[in-house]
């Protein structure tokens, strides 16, 4: 596929052109590529080989072939921990597409500073940082000092302390619950501006020939912004996959497993238990699972 | 008919504006709390009913903050040389601080410079392997970084740079997002101009820097804001590669000290507005660009 013949005015691609097009392609690339392949490129597939060896620090790896895999299958923790990301993300995916979409569709047509401000306060705990977020949150949540149990006993919603964190049915809701505020931020810039780039003469059209908000919205203004959605379905899906500092810093995965995903198991397994191999395992399964949900989400973006 | 319609989703309009700024309140109560709790008394912090408003401020939770442990001010080691420079004694906390600011700046001028080269010949340059690159890098945008991490600490232990902040800094540089970003910028830039430049019979370097860079110039701008807030809060990998006091990042050692003095809210929450207020308000400034970071590189998405 050499160069791909560029028509440019008066002749086409000479073989000298090729070639220095070639060298300062690779000349300006070669900063940007020692980092991506040493450092993104080579780990990857580290990753993928690593996972048929039982590694761990101070020894020679042994091959084992997929026995890690097999492993993985039987293990009731780690099928615990793909149960709980499944939930994270079958929950927060939808609730935060939906749930941008609609406060991005009221206020992406406010006069003045309003839809910038809004677009601002709702991308704050984003910029606060997953740690500053974490540690407000579990004194929010806690047992004895937190205004939940307050508010709650306030307005009657409960009648005694709970343990929010500590117990095993609501620390996973908890958890999304928190997960939910740090990712709606991005949805909604990316739609106000994908909603401010809608076409405005198709909808005035459409005002015209008698169409309802709700018509104009689903039949004018959706599918322009179809690309915008998928986008945010494909990063918010490998965001509540990744879901990590929060479970470290407020749960452990406990109280007994039930906020244990796979990216705190992996954690678990190579930097406390020290089986990198296992934990590699695990990563490419990882992997799989969002590489096939992508797919499968532009699949189904392409036929609609 | 009509006029009923009008009115009913002006009524739905302003209803949904009121649930709207309600749940902005919502969203911007945490970072409240935070900076409130830094600055009220453990009296106030200990109390079953919470104080919305401090009824007193104290700076008693940054005093213990800065005295709890003490470090140099810098310590710049060279990479692979094993030379340190070493600064003045001062509170762990503002060391802290400035690993972060270190570790944000470089990474921001690295991934830039890198970035804004490579994006402009994946977007004007027809070279052999180029698609194959691209494919590459978009293939690798969309996986998790997270699982790259145990072997990226092998690799950075091998090459002797664990608990350095050059472990942090490399995979945050080549993280292929800021090509992928330039690259469409880069696309704006109009063939004939290069064309021109080329017939002028300058070099390939002096086309990239006179008529390249300011075409891409947002694009480096956006980009740069970007990165300096993703790797601030990037916790996952300052967990895994830095394990010293020293190199601590300021996100690590409030987490670190989170988990020694789980209930002393006061203290951690001092530690948290030390961490999330500077960042805050690099934002807000730079608002405008970052915005235009997050949008363009969904463009193609």
């Amino acid at each position: 596929m050499a160069g791909k013949a560029k028509k440019t005015t008066g002749y086409s691609m000479s073989r000298a052109l090729v070639r220095r097009e070639t060298i300062a392609g690779y000349a300006f690339m070669l900063p940007n590529l020692v980092f991506f392949v040493g450092f993104v490129i080579y780990p990857m597939i580290q990753c993928v080989i690593t996972s048929f060896f039982d590694s761990t620090m101070n020894r020679a790896d042994i091959f084992v072939g997929l026995g890690n895999y097999i492993e993985l299958f039987q293990d009731g923790v780690f099928l615990r921990a793909l149960w709980n990301t499944i939930i994270i993300v079958v929950v927060s995916v939808p609730v935060t597409c939906i749930f941008s979409l609609w406060v991005s569709s009221i206020i992406y047509d406010l006069k003045g500073p309003f839809c910038s401000l809004l677009r601002c306060v709702f991308y704050l705990p984003v910029v606060t940082g997953s740690v500053a977020v974490a540690v407000v949150w579990k004194w929010m949540y806690n047992n004895y000092y937190g205004i939940f149990n307050y508010v709650g006993k306030g307005l009657g919603l409960i009648d005694k302390n709970i343990n929010w964190l500590g117990d095993e049915r609501f620390a996973l809701g908890c958890i999304i619950l928190i997960l939910l505020t740090t990712s709606v931020g991005q949805p909604i810039v990316l739609y106000v501006s994908a909603l401010n780039n809608v076409d405005a003469s198709l909808v005035e059209a459409a005002e015209v020939d008698g169409a309802n908000r709700m018509q104009c919205f689903w039949r004018i203004k959706w599918p322009q912004i179809m690309p915008t959605t998928l986008y945010i379905l494909v990063i918010t899906t490998i965001n509540s996959f990744q879901c990590f500092a929060l479970i470290q810093l407020l749960t452990s995965g406990g109280p007994n497993h039930s906020t244990d995903t796979i990216m705190y198991y992996i954690y678990h397994t190579a930097f406390k238990l020290y089986r990198y191999g296992y934990g590699n395992a695990m990563g490419v399964v990882l992997a799989i699972i969002i590489a096939v949900l992508s797919a499968a989400q532009f699949k189904m973006a392409q036929s609609d | 008919m009509k006029k009923t319609m009008t009115v009913r989703s002006k009524c739905y309009k302003i209803l949904s504006i009121a649930v709207i700024i309600l749940l902005a309140i919502a969203f911007a109560f945490p970072l409240y709390w935070i900076i409130t709790g830094s600055f009220k008394t453990a009296k106030a912090i200990n109390s079953t009913t919470p104080q919305w408003i401090p009824s007193e401020w104290v700076m008693d939770n940054y005093q213990k903050l800065f005295s709890k442990q003490r470090a140099p001010l810098w310590s710049i080691g060279i990479p692979f040389t094993g030379i340190t420079f070493a600064g003045p004694t001062v509170p762990a906390s503002i060391r802290w601080l400035m690993n972060t600011i270190f570790m944000a700046v470089v990474s921001m001028i690295l991934t830039c410079a890198t970035s804004a080269m490579a994006g402009y010949a994946l977007a004007k340059k027809r070279f052999i392997g180029r698609t194959i690159l691209f494919s590459l890098i978009v293939c690798a945008m969309a996986l998790p970084k997270q699982v790259i991490l145990i072997p990226l600490l092998r690799e950075m232990s091998a090459l002797n740079l664990y608990n350095t902040i050059w472990a942090v800094i490399f995979p945050i540089v080549g993280w292929p997002f800021g090509v992928f970003l330039i690259k469409q910028f880069a696309e704006g830039i109009p063939g004939e101009m290069m064309e021109a430049a080329r017939i002028d019979g300058a070099s390939e370097w002096k086309t990239f820097t006179n008529i390249a860079l300011p075409m891409i110039k947002p694009g480096i701008g956006a980009l740069a804001i970007f990165t300096f807030i993703n790797s601030w809060n990037d916790y996952f990998m300052q967990l895994i590669m830095l394990s010293s006091t020293e190199n601590a990042t300021i996100s690590l050692g409030i987490a670190r000290m989170q988990a020694e003095n789980s209930t002393d809210f006061g203290l951690i929450m001092a530690g948290a507005a030390l961490a999330a207020v500077p960042i805050i308000v690099v934002f807000l400034i730079f608002q405008k660009y970052f915005t235009k970071g997050i949008t363009m590189g969904a463009v193609k998405g």
